[in-house]
């Protein structure tokens, strides 16, 4: 946790240091160039990055700003991506609207999970299974649900695109990248515009102690269901992106627990409540991965499994060094003052 | 003076507990009021059932004329009374600033204008030095003032102080009273304090009622209440001769 910068007035930089907005001025141009410099392949992997780095932003708005444990993230991304999906295989319905259509069905479900559990004083780790509990009913319902074709999977036609069609996401993995690229800058800028706003105050205030937020007139109810409903919408765009870029959906797959703490991992790994640790968490995490696996076929190690204990060590290291996340100890490192959270 | 606060008999039981017993006292406007006792005494329940934490089994609250009891903490706290916990309770992960901004983003929608606001009041309170700090690390003489400072922060026309003085050194007791008598003086801040401290009760109270055992056996001037025998004889025992001398 992190001092806030000074005073913010209408300006997105303003109070940010110079070095700050210059390395994400870097970074920034950096992977606006990516595709044009590293082969296909990188690109796939930069699209994960990036995907898992937008989806890390929007369950932090959730647990990293208002201190609500979601674990069934999975649902909201789930709803964008079939709800998208079905409108697109049955009525030629385009993605972008099919958001729109996806994002109040999600903020919605969100609701109802935050007005089950807020209403009942259902908290902390009670709070976090009925997240899962919720992830699991839709799991389970989508693999009875003809119209979306059940259990055996919902599947968008692959045609061979002569050229990018950006209004229907159909393209290659360059377009891929610039939507995804864009929808996480956008991300980044709502985070820090929420955060610096009353609401992101109360939101933080909640997070500390939510007694203490009460006698401090906040309406503790109301503002952690706007957490949980922007929170929800945020991830369903995340659904329909993936969707259209993997063209097959599974209830098995797509509200997966597994899908829920990919999410979180990275914020966690980053540092859950700043605004950079998710997308810091998503670097160092699939590029991690990735590093391991070119590392075992350099040193031709084929142990089933081997990777996986790997990963699992690395990151408990990191965890134990770092509980706090890397970004404010890196943030400190580059002298950057710790604001950006 | 016009009433602030009115509690007609007020009554808490915990399970076969009689914890507040038929209370019934008026704060007038602008008043600095004491309510002391020994432990145990219900002084912490009768605090939380005006501050919302909890509802009364009976009795009405009224506050500025609006019945209050059994209003929600937060609801409360928007209609203008403000409390500080006895256990203190800042925003640990927070700065020093954004606490008190917390507070003053109440009745301002600016986070610029809750900032200045908040800026202000930690002149007043001698916190402007730590306002980067985070509140985890600030000492418990400072701890307690940021709480006040939060609780100012809402603008409230009543600030219920529970305990605001446990665990303070005299210096810091006499400079805690130095400002809550400023603070009184010059708004007209009306000022509700539990309190153990009879140093800063009989230095600050301008009324005080004493509860024993769930019921209040005296209210009135201070210098008159330390003279009760009923008093002397439940909670200040033969040392109050001494507190007299203060």
């Amino acid at each position: 946790m992190a001092i806030r910068p000074p005073p913010s007035g209408g300006l997105l930089a303003d109070g940010v240091p110079r070095r700050t907005v210059a390395l994400l001025a870097i970074l920034f141009a950096a992977l606006l160039i990516a595709p044009w410099i590293v082969n296909d392949y990188l690109v796939t992997i930069l699209i994960l990055i990036l995907y898992l780095a937008y989806t890390g932003q929007a369950w932090n708005i959730m647990m990293g700003f208002a201190g609500q444990l979601s674990l069934g993230h999975a649902l909201y991304a789930g709803l964008g991506a079939y709800i998208a999906a079905a409108l697109f295989t049955q009525f030629d319905i385009a993605p972008w609207l099919g958001f729109l259509a996806a994002m109040p069905v999600a903020a919605a479900s969100g609701a109802i999970i935050g007005f089950l559990a807020f209403r009942f004083g259902v908290t902390g780790v009670y709070f976090a299974i009925l997240t899962i509990a919720f992830a699991e009913f839709a799991r389970i319902g989508f693999d009875h649900l003809g119209v979306v074709n059940a259990s055996a999977g919902l599947f968008l036609p692959v045609a061979q695109y002569a050229h990018n069609d950006l209004w229907h996401l159909r393209g290659g993995p360059r377009m891929f990248y610039y939507v995804i690229l864009t929808a996480t800058v956008l991300a980044f800028i709502l985070c820090r515009v929420l955060l610096n706003s009353r609401v992101g105050y109360f939101w933080l205030a909640i997070r500390e102690d939510e007694q203490a937020a009460r006698a401090a007139g906040i309406d503790t109810f109301r503002y952690k269901m706007y957490a949980v409903m922007i929170s929800a919408a945020v991830t369903s765009f995340a659904g329909v992106f993936y969707a259209f870029f993997y063209n097959n959906l599974f209830p098995e797959q797509v509200f997966n627990i597994s899908r829920s703490i990919e999410m979180i991992l990275g914020p966690i790994i980053g540092g859950v409540g700043t605004l950079f640790g998710p997308i810091l968490g998503a670097f160092v995490l699939t590029g991690l991965a990735e590093t391991l696996n070119s590392a075992m076929a350099a040193f031709g190690v084929d142990l089933p499994g081997a990777k996986q204990v790997l990963y699992g060590i690395c990151l408990l290291l990191v965890v134990m060094a770092l509980p706090a996340g890397i970004w404010p100890w890196l943030s400190r490192r580059l002298g950057l003052t710790e604001d950006l959270r | 003076m016009t009433v602030l606060l009115s509690l007609e008999r007020v009554s808490k039981r915990f399970r076969g507990l009689v914890a507040v017993d038929d209370v019934s006292f008026e704060v007038p406007g602008g008043a600095l009021f004491a309510v002391i006792g020994p432990n145990g005494a219900g002084k912490t329940t009768l605090f939380n059932m005006i501050a919302g934490a909890m509802a009364p089994d009976g009795g009405t609250i009224t506050f500025a004329g609006e019945p209050i009891g059994g209003l929600t903490p937060d609801a409360v706290c928007r209609r203008g009374l403000a409390r500080t916990f006895q256990l203190v309770r800042p925003f640990p992960g927070l700065s020093v600033e954004d606490n008190v901004i917390v507070g003053a983003l109440l009745h301002r929608r600016d986070v610029a204008a809750a900032r200045e606001h908040a800026q202000a009041l930690l002149r007043r309170l001698d916190l402007f030095d730590k306002r980067r700090q985070l509140a985890a690390t600030l000492t418990l003489a400072d701890r307690k003032r940021l709480e006040v400072a939060r609780a100012l922060a809402t603008e409230p026309r009543l600030l219920l102080l529970d305990e605001v003085m446990a665990g303070l050194r005299p210096t810091e007791t006499d400079r805690m009273v130095a400002t809550l008598r400023a603070l009184n003086r010059e708004s007209g801040l009306t000022i509700l304090l539990i309190e153990h401290v009879m140093r800063a009760v009989m230095a600050l109270a301008s009324r005080v009622m004493v509860l024993d055992h769930g019921t209040m056996i005296a209210e009135g001037a201070p210098e008159t209440v330390v003279r009760d025998p009923a008093v002397v004889q439940s909670y200040l025992g033969q040392s109050s001769l001494d507190i007299r001398a203060v």
